[in-house]
């Protein structure tokens, strides 16, 4: 087994460590004339503010000790696919932790902020060079509002024809939660397009399903079963001609650097995941950001402000709002902490290096599927994109889920389970380009060590995991019995 | 390549277990004629090269130059304990994926769990989900919960003073829902203070699901929302209330004033300015209503030998497995903020937060009271004389009237290293003299000083001559 | 797997008993077994009056939400509430406490179309991959 080990007991919660009157930040008394509070209005005794008291070594301890309880990329091998978890590069942190970025507010006056602006200006300009559109938006805080933005693109293009007769997207069975999620925030219905036996969009059932109430397709490419959907021109094309547009899901753009660009092949709008595809650190569950890019006749729409040149005295780029622009995302000019890390990630690489990315993602995902599917046999048996889908449940009487939870005693983290909703009991794995070939070889041996076991010894996976700080969580209790605080 | 694991050797040895002569033999699904597209991207640069252009970058900015500014609406500076960011920062909480696995993410689950329990405390709320994009969309999904809770109704109430940004976002939300929105007494013209209690009151229709108000508003002013709950709900309405998650340390807590669905910015919880994020949506409700939010929640729950851990918990809302019946399309949120506001509160602690808070409506008030001495100059709202209570209460700030354009007395001080504030009239164009003024615990008294003079010079000049720039126009 | 055979079935998993004026309605054995464990069901207001096929709820499990859908066109007469703080009982007897609605039929003759226990018995087996 893998020599990864967590190392220390969880700590209690802060609450329960509490002890009156112990303190970590100690703030200067005022030094200005007082103003009398208003008494009436503030916190009584009944309301008085309870938040743990805790000395700064507790703190640091606290959290420390909680860190050593996650697997992370910068600790384990973390194949979880469709969420890219490649190296982020330390580089990335000190750029957006640099006091001139960092202190920086954002309706600080343009010629206060024109170093911020010209990173914007230019990560527009390499994000739509990468991938094929005419103008990008920045503003979209995650790859979901992203989505929400193209798809509210596209309505406000329909509805700027007069053309109101179109409720419907199409959406592949195999398409992330979030694309019908956002159909619905959109205003729109999903109509689901089912996917053919080699994993990809049966074209013949699109072409049934386009007709003049189709506002749209969401369609990501490479799909979520890592495949490249190789009838993308005719799918564009039978969208197009009934009047719809397309809408691409980039999550899965760490294939396609230098390889092929959406824009090209007829895509109208679509979104990056800078968490995914460009190194931005997934935090544990966000930021991110989710710039969208756009072609021609959908560019006018989108959200804002973006940046664009043309000198005033106030300086060279400025903030300025899309012709019919769509309106607002988010407050301010999207998360732009994120945006500076990709800027840097994209200027470190150039186009050589950003095509090596995908190249060595997809040959580390063909070579890894052919490692492991002796073990847990794949579904698709044909080359794939970055990730590929394996089937979890061959083993009598034991569950995927087992499966991934025994692979965390071998010092890996699961892949992703049960997605995509087409393959039943999915693992879906997602190395990535910036492991090397013992880890892939280790993780495949693994793989191997968890077949065998799930003949040999099932009990071993069903009361997995092991050697993690706690064994398997009860997650029905917790819906039963919901406790969401700290009860005293 | 730096972050690429493999040599040529390995991907050698790779493409012949494939049975590939080349890497580009992987890439025979892509049409032909679209494969291997010719970028055009600036050539690639080292760590040392890319910290050259970084720099002159920064240097552009007027944080990477020293500047004093009191501009906040909506975020703010504040002090942030040095170990915000030094634990933030490990790398097995910032490169942790969404603790889907809980068994090895307990580091993150468990934080989450402390973010909603200190949070939950803070505002007087039942609940506190794990986070949103920011407060603007935070305020969006709160109106679009807010109809899913209340039969029939499909119009919100808006605050005229709400955040104009978080109007403009409200609106690109619900629009495409056909959900209407009421936006009460925006504060359009000079000296405006936006709606009272009773227009707020008479907006709420039979049809309207919530009524929306931010407290301090966006001009700095609290509002006295005691009794207003029960007016609200007397109308069948639920009330949201926005909050500055650091001036409810000091103010009853919007639960103790009956809101329903709080929301809130949580950039000043040790969370950098970064030229508009990654910031902190704070989303908060009474436990009724837990089955609409959306976003994230963490539970706690047992493993099986009865130890306590953490799970995310009620994911039937959630997209991944409700899908187009979702509450929201919410995946990625803005966890690593939620633990820099876990590591802060707890840091700060009960008596620290109270402390930073009294400091802000101290700082805030004294500056306000020295700018209102300047000749031609008026604070609003309120009374500003030393020693008196004012009438209208502010928290850390404030609109200052000036006698000449407000973009002249900026453009003047900011030649003296001061940029007193934000001229209104970048959300409100007919109020063209007046600056909001944004103080805090992380301001000296001689920074106050310093804005004070700089004021005083500017708009004293400014009234002896036009600037610059509108000279030049 | 029980199929109990003096009540209807329908494709979507509920089942429906004719008691005297009502009709009670609830999912199948087959359907809690492969929902699993169930931890929350939501359901319509006394009152609302539905058309057969509209969906009057959610059967939550962990991992998946299931709308039910009516088996008859009616007015629902009485919910069980029991369930919000015994959700477990759907599984642990789906057939008897674990029921979720009662409903006044407005065209009792709906009933008849369903399925007996042994055309949905069938129909469940096709349905194993
Ligand atoms: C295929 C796909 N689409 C969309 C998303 C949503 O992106 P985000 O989590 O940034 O909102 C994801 C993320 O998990 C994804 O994998």
């Amino acid at each position: 087994m893998s020599s990864f080990r967590f190392d220390s007991p969880i700590p209690p919660l802060l609450y329960e460590i509490s002890r009156t009157g112990r303190r970590a930040v100690l703030l200067p008394e005022s030094d200005v004339p007082e103003t009398p509070l208003p008494d009436h209005l503030v916190r009584s005794d009944a309301d008085e503010l309870r938040l743990p008291e805790v000395s700064e070594q507790d703190v640091v301890r606290h959290f420390t000790k909680l860190s050593h309880a996650n697997m992370s990329i910068d600790t384990n091998f973390y194949p979880l696919g469709s969420c890219t978890m490649k190296y982020n590069p330390k580089i990335n942190e000190a750029v957006a932790a640099h006091p001139g970025f960092a202190g920086q507010h954002p309706l600080g006056r343009v010629s206060d902020t024109q170093g911020a602006l010209a990173v914007m200006y230019r990560l527009q300009h390499m994000l739509a060079e990468i991938s094929g559109f005419s103008a990008v938006s920045l503003q979209p805080a995650a790859g979901a509002q992203g989505e929400l933005t193209g798809i509210l693109m596209i309505r406000a293009y329909h509805e700027s024809n007069g053309d109101t007769r179109r409720t419907k997207i199409l959406v592949p069975d195999s398409a992330h939660g979030t694309n019908p999620a956002t159909v619905t925030m959109a205003g729109y219905e999903t109509v689901e397009i089912p996917s053919n036996s080699r994993g990809t969009v049966d074209l013949d059932a699109l072409r049934a399903a386009c007709g003049d109430d189709v506002a749209g397709l969401m369609i990501t490419n490479p799909n979520t079963a890592g495949l490249f959907e190789e009838d993308i021109v005719a799918i564009v094309d039978a969208v197009h001609e009934c009047g719809g547009l397309v809408y691409g899901d980039g999550a899965n753009f760490n294939a396609i650097l230098g390889i092929v660009r959406p824009g090209d092949i007829g895509v109208d709008v679509m979104h990056f995941n800078l968490h995914k595809t460009f190194s931005t650190p997934h935090g544990g569950g966000g930021p991110g950001a989710g710039p969208v890019g756009a072609a021609p006749i959908l560019a006018p729409y989108l959200p804002g402000p973006v940046v664009t040149r043309g000198g005033t005295d106030d300086g060279d780029y400025r903030l300025t709002m899309p012709d019919r622009s769509i309106g607002r995302l988010k407050s301010f000019h999207g998360n732009f902490g994120m945006l500076l890390r990709a800027y840097a990630y994209i200027m470190m690489h150039g186009a050589d290096g950003l095509r090596a990315i995908s190249e060595n993602a997809v040959l580390n995902a063909n070579y890894l599927r052919v490692l492991t599917e002796r073990a847990f046999p794949v579904k698709f048996k044909r080359t794939c994109m970055h990730e590929f889908i394996s089937v979890g449940s061959v083993y009598d009487g034991v569950s995927t889920m087992d499966v991934a939870k025994r692979l965390l005693d071998y010092g890996f983290h699961a892949p992703t389970v049960y997605f995509p909703l087409i393959v039943k009991d999915a693992l879906m794995i997602e190395p990535t380009e910036s492991e090397n070939r013992e880890t892939l070889e280790a993780f495949a041996d693994a793989l191997q060590a968890v077949a065998d076991e799930a003949q040999s010894n099932p009990d071993l996976l069903h009361d997995a995991p092991h050697t993690t700080p706690l064994r398997r969580l009860d997650e029905v209790s917790a819906v039963r019995n919901l406790v969401l605080r700290y009860q005293r | 390549m730096a972050y690429i694991g493999n040599t040529d050797a390995d991907r050698r040895i790779m493409l012949d277990r494939l049975g590939l002569s080349s890497v580009d033999d992987l890439f025979t699904d892509i049409p032909a004629e679209h494969r291997f597209p010719e970028l055009e991207l600036p050539p690639a640069q080292t760590e040392l090269e890319l910290l050259r252009d970084i720099e002159s970058l920064a240097a552009q900015n007027a944080a990477g130059s020293g500047m004093l500014s009191f501009v906040g609406a909506g975020v703010y500076r504040h002090f942030i304990p040095a170990i915000v960011s030094y634990l933030s920062g490990r790398g097995e909480f910032a490169t942790a994926y969404t603790p889907y696995q809980a068994e090895a993410s307990q580091g993150t689950v468990q934080t989450i769990f402390e973010y909603q329990s200190m949070v939950a405390d803070l505002l007087g709320m039942d609940v506190v989900n794990a986070s949103h994009y920011d407060g603007s969309t935070a305020v969006a999904e709160a109106a679009i919960m807010a109809v899913r809770s209340t039969r029939g109704r499909s119009r919100v109430v808006l605050s005229g003073t709400l955040h104009p940004e978080y109007i403009q976002v409200t609106r690109t939300y619900l629009k495409p829902q056909g959900i209407a929105i009421d936006v009460v007494d925006p504060p359009e013209a000079a000296g405006a203070t936006g709606p009272t209690s009773e227009s707020l009151l008479a907006a709420i229709g039979d049809d309207t699901a919530c009524l929306i108000v931010q407290n301090p508003d966006f001009l700095g002013r609290y509002v006295d929302l005691r009794g207003f709950a029960d007016e609200v709900h007397a109308r069948g309405a639920l009330l949201v209330v926005h909050v500055d998650p650091i001036a409810t340390a000091l103010f009853t807590s919007p639960g103790a004033l009956g809101a329903d669905i709080v929301t809130g910015e949580g950039q000043p919880l040790g969370i950098p300015l970064s030229y508009g994020g990654p910031y902190l949506g704070i989303f908060a409700a009474r436990k009724e209503l837990v089955r609409k939010m959306p976003g994230r929640l963490a539970g706690q729950t047992t493993d099986t030998t009865g130890a306590r851990g953490f799970v995310l918990t009620l994911n039937t809302r959630e997209q991944h497995i409700r899908r187009d019946k979702a509450t929201s399309n919410i995946c990625t949120n803005q966890g690593l903020m939620a633990l820099r506001a876990t590591i802060y509160l707890a840091a700060m602690g009960p008596k620290g937060l109270t402390e930073a808070a009294r400091l802000c409506y101290q700082n805030a008030h004294h500056a306000a009271r020295l700018l209102a001495q300047i000749p031609g100059c008026s604070v609003l709202p309120g009374a500003t004389s030393p020693g008196a209570a004012p009438a209208d209460v502010f928290f850390k700030e404030f609109v200052l009237r000036t006698p000449v354009p407000a973009a002249d007395v900026i453009e003047r001080a900011a030649d003296a290293g001061v940029i007193p504030g934000l001229a209104l009239d970048r959300y409100y164009p007919k109020r063209t003299h007046e600056i909001l003024i944004a103080v805090t615990e992380a301001y000296s008294r001689a920074d106050i000083e310093r804005l004070a003079d700089a004021v005083r010079d500017a708009v004293t000049k400014s009234a002896d001559a036009p600037a610059r720039k509108e000279a030049v126009r | 797997m029980t199929f109990r055979d003096d009540v209807k079935y329908q494709e979507s998993h509920e089942w429906a008993l004719k008691d005297d004026d009502l009709v009670i309605v609830g999912v199948s054995d087959y359907a809690q077994d492969s929902l699993g464990d169930v931890v929350y069901v939501e359901l319509p207001d006394v009152g609302d009056v539905k058309k057969k096929g509209d969906s009057f709820g959610v059967v939550e499990s962990v991992k998946a939400a299931s709308d039910v859908y009516m088996p008859v066109s009616g007015e629902i007469i009485e919910i069980n509430a029991d369930l919000d703080d015994n959700p477990s009982n759907v599984n642990d007897s789906p057939f008897d406490s674990g029921w979720l609605i009662k409903i006044k039929p407005s065209d009792p003759s709906e009933l008849s179309a369903l399925m007996s226990a042994q055309e949905y018995k069938t129909y469940t087996e096709g349905l194993e991959d």
